[in-house]
């Protein structure tokens, strides 16, 4: 009898020696992320910070590394950011609420779903030579604001619908059901029930397709968008710069002091992403709050 | 959360209504704002960007944009008629001549700069005194891949330790020059090395490897003289200067250091000159090279040569020298432009 009780405990005892282990594994995965954006922050910090000032904000290109600054490159990607997300979200959002709750299961929703999770791995760079075919060249929109935003939101597109559908997805069945019991439309029951109880979700996947955006260089070089600009953008058919294109282009300069500039720029950048994903989370709490169930 | 949804279709019907309103706007004052656009190599940048703006403290109500997608796809835009002027680190090929006539565009070629590409090892180096030609073309001709990886196969008396070569990525231009005046044909180079289109990487890899050799614009090579270790070269002619030959101004500008250098270009359509902003930009950017193009690191033309080249353009002689010219290599816009100026005058 007491050998028959020994057996298990070893197991047991095994279990929990293994579940200790992964447990101390996981955390170190954790503090290895955390470590290599606090060694990032360090770097950039030490090397920018004392760059950063009112200067360097309200200039706009130069060839003299203390005379150039992120002026028009800012206001680029504050453009860039609210037009991609302005044509990206509705679509997108739209797009995952027709594919997940009306759409059947049918050989065509298949061939979508497919193609959606195909175009969520294509590099971006083949997105810039799409948006400079389509949009630069056959809608004449040239290198300006629009075509960049557009082109950018087509690259999010499908991550957004991705991500949308998997929080669509997460809302228990049972909840469309109590709401077309008491006499909900499908539409009511998207729209009062589904999208709120999933907003934490989508807000996500949004948070995560604008950080994105607001990062690419490669399809805004392919269409076009400039290095060099004096000018602050004030219309959306405007040429523009970006940050990233700014803080690539000092990066390769020959001379050290755009080193200083790339860091400072890249801590303005920074800025600028924590701040819109800090709006999606406070409005993902907002509408998290509502839900009650 | 439907005041959002509101605001957020508001907000979309009213930016695609003006998306449509500023569309007609721009088409209407794109005659009004003199709008400059020129693209091309990130190797002139430097030189456009600096006379560009100057240019603009003088001349306000001008806006200069410059972007760098390559002197290959600067070329390509400007058939499109996209741009105004087009920067490249090399002349037009003979295709994107017959596609600019096959599309109407009629160009004007300046050369405005020499680049020297600088051949450096790491200053722990202490074997490397100086290099033959046909020594950088053991080391990197496409038959050395695999081959060659040892300091002792390339001279006698050298270590018997490894090589480590950087070089510029497969899409520079700086590329294209270099494989065709070492490995006598363009492209053509072994696959083994590091790359990177980023020349502060290879300075990097250079300054930090002792067994290392690359190769990249002598301008990288000013601001990082005292963590690299300059190579002469020596092309094995001696009509051009004997023996080893390290680059400066004064043997890049006088043809003795080859076969690595090389001259820079802008080319700008002709049509585009019929603007008066646009004339009035390519004759300042002649009429200043001289002063600017020394502090961005390259070397000047001779005084002389800019003003050949300043008299070609307000002739409007439109078209390229270079189209017949069967290599790039040792061919120097200072001679070309003299000979052709001593024809005229015959």
């Amino acid at each position: 009898m007491i050998t028959l009780k020994n057996r298990p405990s070893d197991k047991t005892r095994f279990y929990q020696w293994q579940d200790k282990v992964f447990k101390y594994f996981a955390l170190c995965c954790t503090l290895i992320g955390l470590f290599v954006l606090a060694l990032l922050l360090y770097n950039i910090l030490s090397v920018g910070l004392h760059r950063l000032d009112w200067n360097f904000l309200n200039s706009t290109s130069s060839q003299r590394a203390s005379n150039a600054g992120i002026k028009s490159a800012m206001v680029g990607t504050v453009y860039i950011a609210l037009y991609t997300s302005l044509f990206a979200l509705p679509i997108g959002i739209s797009a995952a609420i027709y594919l997940e709750e009306y759409a059947g299961k049918n050989k065509f929703t298949n061939f979508l779903e497919v193609n959606i999770a195909n175009l969520a791995g294509v590099p971006s760079v083949i997105y810039g030579l799409l948006g400079l075919e389509v949009f630069s060249r056959i809608m004449m929109l040239k290198n300006s604001i629009l075509t960049g935003s557009l082109t950018l939101a087509l690259l999010i597109l499908p991550i957004i619908i991705v991500s949308t559908r998997e929080a669509l997805k997460s809302v228990p069945y049972s909840l469309r059901e109590a709401s077309y019991a008491l006499g909900a439309s499908k539409w009511q029951t998207i729209w009062h029930q589904v999208l709120p109880a999933s907003s934490g979700g989508i807000f996500t996947g949004i948070i995560l397709a604008l950080s994105r955006a607001i990062g690419e260089t490669a399809p805004l070089i392919v269409i076009g968008a400039v290095v060099f600009i004096k000018t602050v953008p004030n219309s959306i058919m405007d040429k523009f710069t970006v940050l990233p294109i700014q803080i690539f282009h000092w990066i390769s300069q020959p001379q050290k002091a755009f080193a200083a500039n790339a860091a400072a720029g890249i801590i303005v950048l920074l800025l600028i992403t924590f701040l819109l994903n800090g709006i999606a989370v406070y409005l993902r709490y907002r509408w998290q709050k509502k839900i009650k169930w | 959360m439907k005041k959002y949804i509101l605001i957020l279709g508001i907000a979309y019907v009213a930016c695609s209504c003006g998306g449509g309103n500023t569309t007609n706007e721009s088409t209407n004052t794109s005659q009004n704002v003199k709008d400059i656009q020129i693209d091309g190599s990130s190797t002139v940048y430097p030189v456009s960007s600096a006379i560009a703006e100057e240019f603009m403290k003088a001349e306000t109500g001008v806006n200069i944009t410059i972007s760098e997608s390559g002197s290959g796809g600067g070329f390509k835009k400007f058939i499109r008629q996209e741009i105004d002027i087009a920067n490249a680190s090399r002349p037009i090929t003979k295709k994107e001549d017959s596609l600019c006539k096959a599309a109407g565009v009629e160009y004007l070629e300046l050369p405005i700069a020499y680049d020297g590409l600088v051949v450096v090892v790491n200053p722990k180096n202490t074997w490397v005194d100086y290099l033959k030609k046909s020594e950088l073309k053991k080391m990197w001709e496409p038959a050395a891949e695999g081959k060659i990886t040892k300091w002792s196969q390339i001279r006698q008396g050298w270590p018997d330790e490894e090589i480590h070569l950087y070089g510029a990525g497969t899409a520079s231009g700086t590329f294209d020059y270099f494989t065709e005046a070492i490995c006598g044909k363009a492209k053509a180079i072994r696959k083994d090395y590091n790359p990177s289109e980023n020349d502060n990487v290879l300075v990097q890899g250079i300054s930090s490897d002792r067994l290392a050799l690359g190769y990249f614009g002598i301008h990288y090579y000013k601001e990082n003289s005292k963590i690299l270790k300059l190579v002469p070269i020596d092309d094995e002619d001696d009509t051009n200067g004997k023996g080893p030959i390290y680059p400066n101004e004064i043997t890049v500008k006088n043809g003795t250091y080859q076969p690595l250098s090389r001259p820079l270009f802008i080319y700008v359509n002709k049509k585009s000159t019929e603007r008066p902003e646009v004339d009035k930009f390519i004759q300042y950017y002649l009429d200043s090279a001289a002063v600017k193009v020394p502090e961005t690191g390259y070397i000047t033309l001779n005084k002389s040569t800019y003003e050949l080249v300043k008299k070609r353009y307000l002739d409007k002689i439109t078209g390229s020298l270079y189209l017949d010219i069967k290599t790039l290599v040792g061919i120097r816009p200072d001679e070309l432009y003299m000979s052709e100026a001593s024809q005229t005058a015959q």
